[in-house]
């Protein structure tokens, strides 16, 4: 523990800490561009430079330099205020004065810091460099003339995206950043290198020209798109939700979103259901929530009801909803719309037990029917960060591209049975060996075979430093899933136990990927946002709010519970989930007991009191026995990353992305 | 500097250099540069490959050589690398032509030592042959740079054709060199003054001359 006196203080900084990070400790503002904290050091924007004794009589980068024992750092110094200053300029000599057309403008850390820390004018009169577009795909916008050379988005992608992309081609006054041969940024978490750029030079096309920064209402929400719950900020102008940007969670996502979680958004104004529906003479026609309500009441199901949940609900609706069945006399509730029957008599035998932030200290890990990027792209990060630490990875499954390496060892799930010496020698002698099951390989025995080799390779275990570690995951696709689970959305034999009671009416919460052919003979009440599958095959569509016009509470694929805001009202007649299931309860005549939001969620909280706390959820630390054996080849449930949920198929951004990057067709740029 | 640019990635481009491969020799050279390089550390050898790729393709073309994007993305996968991380390499450092060349690749050293030599003589007798730069001439022959200091200030002004430097020019032996070259001869490399062997003082000695035949300490006399 080193001492240093910043600007007089003196303080004790931890091993390894940079100056920087000591001024930073000592609450002194370093400004900033190339330094992030979670990419490696360049130190090339030179714009923190500060004034170090001992040594040379001039600034130095504090980014890049060790803090050492009885270093005098000073902050506020002349030569440091005129170092900024120099810097300042040199940065904005080829940086254009293009500020009111800029879409960073308001939120630009160049704007920000030249104000602070710069002279206010520049002594330059020469031609300023420009630098031709670049092409980075439907997402990125380019302008870099902006460039100030921070490589942020290099580093991005060589680090933490593990797909080496962007680059910086030619050098000196000519240095620019590219994608190879301007082909578009291809991976999962591309568009985050718009929150990196600290200038215009990325930023997000689908949003360019939209809106500036101070207009938009901001809210904390939970992003849907995937099970790993991650945390999002929604910004909103007026009842448009115009873009999602991340919040800093460690524990979730670090600072990082998916680009389907980003830009599906803009889904959430396309093929809105904004009017209650009703099918008559097969044709499905608009009609008012009173008309709606009194065609319900007529059906009259008595306790012939069932209800599943779709993968976006959060758990008030999901709740609200089994109060209703329930008051109707009816326990059929599922959220599994695929017919996934795997067992839920533990929760932590189908949880993600190593949590997201403690899979990246495993040192081999089985990863099995899970096709990282797609399932959960920031978990993929996480799985990265594990390996460069000097993990091992297997995997089974049909191969994929990870970015991680990794080895691949079969692709059918009797290989989960039939494990190779080399990977049982690595499981056995690992120190947190972790397995992975991806949703492919919970069906078909592969659950039991998953926890055979947890008791196997004793996943559960006390690490030598007295924390407990539990190596047995499943990773989920569904936002609500693990809140469904909690709430007991799972029956025995899944949707067939459904199928097979033969609902007189058959309630669908936002369900789109349910085969709805199998009810052919119930009543289908859909209640959801968007007019996708599911309402296709409705007789009574009810529309509701999509996860950005509700609060609620969800619950990751880690058993994380974590609460989310309403930004938005929904759009037309459409009313939040939980209001339209209280008003179906007066329609059916029994009562739910609960009147308002605050209520449900008291209600929900006495019956489930995890879903009351914020944060990770107690399922336990025992794993039930596995067993059996597990064969048939495994398929990844999704088929193309942009266009799993109903937003992101209403979204024209995710058509294009899923056009451009996954079906590699050609998209005329439109004429400007 | 600022003409450079990377040759279009064409699908002719990708026609004349798709199928690009090391020679049997040069296969056996490029293993032989990567195994200079620690285990896990190949990438390090990019650049003696790329050089190595540069003249293989100019003793296809009877040139200096160049890098066509095919022959990067070869390199790339014979280090198994990303091809970024390999044109970031050879559009940093101007020795990579990266893109098409002319027979002889004069390079004219234009800083300050040469420049009040006569490298303006020099630059201007280039012009009158048609060398523009970041040109090829149109009889295909001449490529064209000015350059910044390659190290010869001893004998200034110089210029470097391929792998040769030529010193101590003037425009009339600058020309002599050039139709030499023209012709297919081979100039001699080097100092172009006859009265020169190497960089050694032209005439007698100037300075130093106390040291010529006996170590004297000059200090006392600062």
């Amino acid at each position: 523990m080193p001492k240093v006196k910043v600007d007089g203080v003196e303080i004790d900084v931890p091993n390894g800490a940079t100056v920087l990070q000591a001024c930073e400790l000592a609450g002194k503002e370093i400004p900033r561009f190339c330094y992030h904290e979670r990419l490696s050091i360049a130190g090339n924007c030179r714009m923190c430079l500060v004034e170090v004794k001992p040594g040379p009589p001039k600034p130095q980068a504090s980014c890049a330099l060790p803090a050492a024992e009885g270093q005098e750092i000073r902050t506020d110094s002349e030569m440091v205020k005129k170092a900024r200053e120099g810097v300042m300029e040199f940065l904005l000599i080829n940086h254009p004065l293009d500020c009111p057309i800029c879409d960073q403008g308001g939120e630009c850390d160049l704007q920000d810091q030249s104000v602070a820390y710069g002279r206010g004018a520049s002594r330059y009169d020469e031609n300023k460099r420009a630098v031709t577009e670049k092409y980075m795909g439907p997402l990125i916008k380019t302008t870099m003339t902006r460039c100030i050379h921070c490589t942020r988005c290099v580093r991005f992608s060589e680090e933490i995206a593990g797909v080496d992309e962007i680059g910086a081609l030619y050098r000196g006054e000519n240095m620019q950043i590219t994608t190879y041969l301007e082909q578009a940024a291809k991976h999962e978490m591309s568009a985050n290198v718009i929150d990196l750029c600290p200038v215009g030079a990325l930023t997000s096309r689908p949003y360019a020209f939209e809106a500036r920064p101070w207009e938009l209402k901001k809210t904390l929400g939970i992003d849907v798109s995937d099970a790993t719950g991650a945390n999002i900020r929604i910004d909103a102008r007026g009842r448009e939700v115009l873009r999602v940007l991340p919040r800093n969670n460690d524990d979730v996502n670090e600072e990082w979103i998916s680009d389907k979680a980003r830009y599906m958004v803009d889904g959430l104004t396309k093929r809105r259901l904004d009017k209650p529906f009703l099918r008559r003479d097969g044709k499905l026609v608009a009609v008012s929530w009173n008309e709606a309500f009194a065609a319900i009441a007529t059906l009259n199901p008595g306790n012939s009801i069932a209800a599943v949940a779709g993968d976006m609900v959060d758990c008030e609706t999901m709740f609200a909803a089994k109060k209703l069945v329930g008051a109707l006399g009816s326990k059929l509730i599922e959220g599994r719309q695929t017919g996934m029957d795997y067992a839920t008599d533990s929760l932590a035998a189908v949880n993600f037990n190593t949590t997201l932030s403690g899979i990246e200290t495993a040192d081999v890990i089985l990863i099995a029917g899970s096709n990282v990027r797609w399932e959960a792209p920031l978990l993929n990060v996480r799985l990265r960060k594990a390996v460069k630490r000097g993990a091992k990875v297997f995997l089974v499954g049909p191969e994929w591209e990870t970015t991680f390496g990794g080895e691949f060892l079969g692709e059918d799930l009797s290989v989960l049975g039939n494990l190779p010496q080399n990977v049982t020698d690595a499981l056995s002698n690992a120190k947190r060996p972790a397995v992975i099951l991806g949703g492919a390989a919970l069906g078909r025995g592969g659950l039991e075979a998953g926890l055979a080799l947890a008791a196997q390779f004793n996943l559960l275990r006390d690490l030598e430093d007295g924390t407990q570690w539990n190596g047995f995951n499943v990773l989920h696709m569904a936002a609500a899933r693990m809140g469904g689970l909690m709430l007991g959305y799972a029956q025995k034999g899944g949707i067939a136990d459904l199928v097979a009671a033969k609902p007189k009416v058959l309630l669908a919460l936002g369900a789109d990927e349910v085969d709805f052919t199998q009810f052919a003979g119930s009543m289908i009440v859909y209640i959801g946002h968007h007019g996708d599958k599911g309402a296709h095959a409705a007789d009574v569509i009810l529309p509701a709010s999509a996860y950005t016009e509700k609060a609620g509470t969800y619950v990751n694929t880690e058993g994380r519970v974590q609460w989310a805001d309403k930004a938005v009202f929904a759009p037309g007649d459409a009313r939040e989930d939980w209001t339209i299931l209280r008003a179906l309860a007066d329609a059916f005549g029994v009562t739910v007991g609960f009147d308002s939001f605050d209520q449900l969620r008291d209600a929900m909280i006495v019956e489930v009191p995890a879903l009351g706390s914020e944060g990770l959820a107690d399922y336990g630390s025992v794993l039930p026995n596995g067993g059996g054996s597990a064969a048939g080849q495994i398929a990844y449930p999704i088929k193309d990353f942009y266009m799993t949920n109903p937003i992101a198929r209403a979204s024209a951004v995710m058509q294009r992305c899923s056009a451009e990057l996954l079906h590699g067709e050609e998209i005329a740029e439109a004429a400007e | 500097m600022a003409d450079r640019y990377i040759e279009p990635d064409t699908p002719e481009l990708r026609a004349r250099w798709g199928n690009f491969a090391w020679t049997a020799e040069n296969a056996e050279k490029a293993k032989e540069v990567v195994s200079r390089y620690p285990a896990g550390r190949q990438r390090s050898a990019v650049m003696p490959l790329l050089d190595l790729a540069q003249r293989q393709v100019g003793a296809e073309l009877n040139t200096q050589g160049w890098l066509p994007i095919p022959v990067m993305e070869y390199i790339a996968a014979y280090l198994d690398m990303p091809v970024i991380r390999v044109v970031e390499v050879a559009s940093f450092y101007t020795m990579y032509n990266i893109a098409p060349i002319g027979r002889f690749h004069v390079q004219v050293c234009g800083t300050t030592p040469c420049m009040l030599r006569g490298s303006d003589d020099l630059l201007e007798a280039c012009k009158s042959r048609g060398m523009k730069k970041g040109h090829i001439s149109e009889d295909g022959l001449w490529s064209f740079t000015e350059v910044e200091c390659m190290g010869n200030c001893a004998s200034a002004p110089m210029v470097q054709i391929n792998d040769d430097n030529y010193e101590d020019l003037t425009s009339d032996r600058l020309n002599a060199v050039l139709d030499a070259l023209a012709r297919g001869e081979t100039p001699k490399a080097g100092t172009q003054d006859p009265a020169r062997h190497t960089v050694e003082p032209v005439g007698e000695p100037t300075n130093l001359v106390a040291m010529m035949t006996e170590n004297h300490d000059y200090r006392s006399e600062w």
